[in-house]
């Protein structure tokens, strides 16, 4: 606090500037740390490998013979032969990928094809990113809209809100993405397929957790309120339309988030059982199936990029509406 | 089609609602047998629906079995649904559960003790709690194995991050004044922890707990789709739809429902016994 203030004598750039910093810096330094380790816990996952490669090639490895070495511990491997610890970062199907190579399959996958003009090819991940992008998308709008419009009746109909309810919350505790498998092979067989049964998964995970954080956020008015407007004589739709909405905003936005990272997940568990055709659950499949670790971590890194981007994005409309309606400064 | 059936599915529902409707603005309507008596009621009208619905219009059972169909395979394979229980709940979920738990625990106490660790670790615990973890699965499954441990292994990652998230939050959930009180005690750094600060933090704590119970179980059921023993509940789901039994999956999906429901309820049980002093606990509300 202290700080702040002589800072800010100094100058109104200063404090910004050192705020910012207090933020940055420790997260920073933690993703330094993290991949750090990351570099670190590659020595001894890939050792056995690279020592036997190392071997066939006509190194000396201690203790010589793939058989002798199996047994063996291996980080004790790492710290006999330290000089093969380089060749542990650059395989072809290392057990843990180091960082650089992750980032080199996504850049390959991604920015490296459309520099070459096949952005759209089979192989890139902007492809398969797209595919599950949109499934996530349109489930998220049918969940959101569904799961509102179910809120708006619990919060009117005392009967929904008894009957619908309880069911509501106890579907939040059933593993709702086993049935995922199951949805896409029923709907395949009565001929809907592609983007809408993934879709539906979609939505049917970000329904709930819409549902039940505006039931709240429209509840949110205190008595209070609701009095007022009820001694101004407000027909229900009014009192919905300038209390009820508006202050169920904060929580909109706070569910959406869940709804979205849950239509994401939806999708990804969607393009498993379709025999890893495409999108970026494919990749993941298809990457276990063939032992081609790379593009599964490329694959996993997509989805948290997508995963940041879609949650950042309504973020932002958090903020921005938010700041419209002038409940945060 | 068989319109008996048709009729009286659709009957039996406006009844059922006509019969909610009246008791749920009735006289008793803020007792607690008419708070369990009309989601109940609701549940099973729409289980006689779907019932109707499938016999009514012939709905194949490869496309959506009758309820009945259902609860007849979910009795006659009550000992295949019993192994996949303890493969994929007992060995993968719990353990996974709880080893992630004391793992996130522990960290947080770890965190706590330096400002810029809680700084620097909050916000990408935050980050990767918003995360499709599950992806993981097969880099795990590729680690650890077809069997439980690897499922076990996804479950710990899964539940994490959303435990340490809170925890850390929790941990700062007590007041400066709170604080103060117990360095005039010349309380010691563990006896505040563990006096004021962990029971102050059990509310963040338990709402961390609860929302792993349900990431645990998707966590086993999903790993088993990239690889397990024959024997599993994810397994058990992909193969039967592979072999369009659709009954036997929707038994499997009723013992998770069962078991997910069962799980959380017990997690709300303890919270409520721990947590008997906070005010979301309060009775007669």
């Amino acid at each position: 606090m202290s700080d702040a203030a002589i800072a800010s004598s100094s100058g109104g750039f200063g404090t910004g500037a050192r705020a910012v910093w207090d933020v940055v810096l420790p997260v920073v330094v933690v993703v330094a740390v993290i991949i750090g380790a990351w570099y670190v816990a590659c020595v001894p996952m890939n050792i056995k490998e690279a020592l036997t490669q190392a071997e066939r090639a006509g190194a000396v490895v201690e203790p010589a013979g793939a058989k002798e070495r199996r047994d063996m511990s291996a980080v004790g491997l790492a710290l006999a032969n330290s000089a093969y610890a380089r060749d542990t970062l650059n395989q072809e199907r290392p057990r843990l990928p180091a960082p650089h190579q992750v980032g080199q399959e996504l850049w390959n996958t991604t920015g490296g094809m459309v520099l070459n003009g096949k952005a759209f090819s089979k192989r890139s991940l902007i492809y398969h990113g797209w595919v599950t992008l949109s499934a996530t998308v349109l489930g998220f709008a049918i969940g959101t809209v569904a799961g509102v419009g179910l809120a708006i009746g619990i919060v009117h109909s005392r009967v929904m809100n008894m009957a619908v309810m309880p069911w509501a919350i106890a579907s939040q505790t059933i593993p709702i993405l086993a049935i995922a498998p199951m949805i896409i092979v029923v709907l395949n067989s009565i001929g809907v397929t592609g983007l809408l049964p993934k879709a539906l998964i979609s939505a049917y995970l970000s329904f709930f957790p819409v549902a039940v954080g505006m039931v709240k956020g429209l509840r949110s008015p205190d008595n209070m309120q609701l009095d007022l407007l009820s001694t101004y004589s407000a027909s229900q739709s009014e009192t919905f339309w300038k209390l009820r909405l508006p202050s169920s905003m904060p929580y909109f936005f706070t569910s959406m988030k869940i709804g979205m990272a849950a239509s994401l997940v939806g999708a990804i568990v969607g393009e498993l059982p379709t025999g890893a055709v495409r999108g970026l659950g494919a990749r993941l499949l298809a990457g276990s199936y063939y032992g081609q670790t790379v593009q599964i971590w490329a694959a996993l890194f997509a989805a948290a990029i997508l995963a940041a981007v879609l949650v950042g994005v309504i973020g932002l409309l958090q903020r921005m509406t938010l700041k419209k309606m002038g409940m945060v400064h | 089609m068989d319109f008996e059936w048709l009729l009286g599915g659709f009957a039996s529902l406006l009844a059922i609602s006509y019969v909610n409707l009246q008791v749920a603005n009735g006289g008793g309507r803020d007792q607690a047998i008419t708070r369990l008596f009309v989601p109940v009621f609701f549940g099973i009208g729409l289980l006689i629906l779907w019932e109707a619905l499938v016999q009514g219009l012939g709905v194949p059972g490869v496309i959506l079995p009758a309820p009945s169909a259902i609860w007849d395979r979910f009795t006659a394979s009550t000992n295949i649904l019993w192994v996949d229980f303890v493969q994929t709940f007992v060995k993968g979920a719990l353990s996974g559960y709880v080893m992630g738990a004391i793992a996130a625990f522990a960290v947080a106490l770890l965190v706590d003790r330096s400002d810029f660790l809680r700084r620097g670790l909050l916000p990408v615990g935050n980050f990767m709690a918003a995360l499709p973890i599950i992806g993981i699965a097969p880099i795990l499954v590729m680690w650890f194995g077809f069997d439980w441990q690897s499922k076990a292994a996804v479950v710990v990652v899964m539940v994490f991050f959303p435990i340490l998230v809170n925890t850390v939050e929790g941990l700062r959930a007590t007041e400066r004044m709170q604080r103060d009180l117990m360095k005039t005690y010349a309380a010691s750094y563990w006896q505040t922890l563990f006096k004021l600060r962990v029971p102050a933090a059990t509310p963040f704590v338990f709402n961390g707990l609860k929302i792993a119970t349900t990431l645990a179980l998707i966590g086993a059921i999903v790993a088993e789709f990239f690889g397990s023993p024959i024997k599993g509940m994810g397994f058990r789901i992909s193969t039967e739809v592979g072999r369009l039994a659709l009954d036997m999956v929707w038994a499997e999906i009723l013992v998770a429902a069962i078991a997910g429901s069962a799980f959380y309820g017990l997690v709300a049980l303890i919270e409520r016994r721990v947590t008997f002093w906070h005010p979301s606990q309060r009775r007669g509300r």
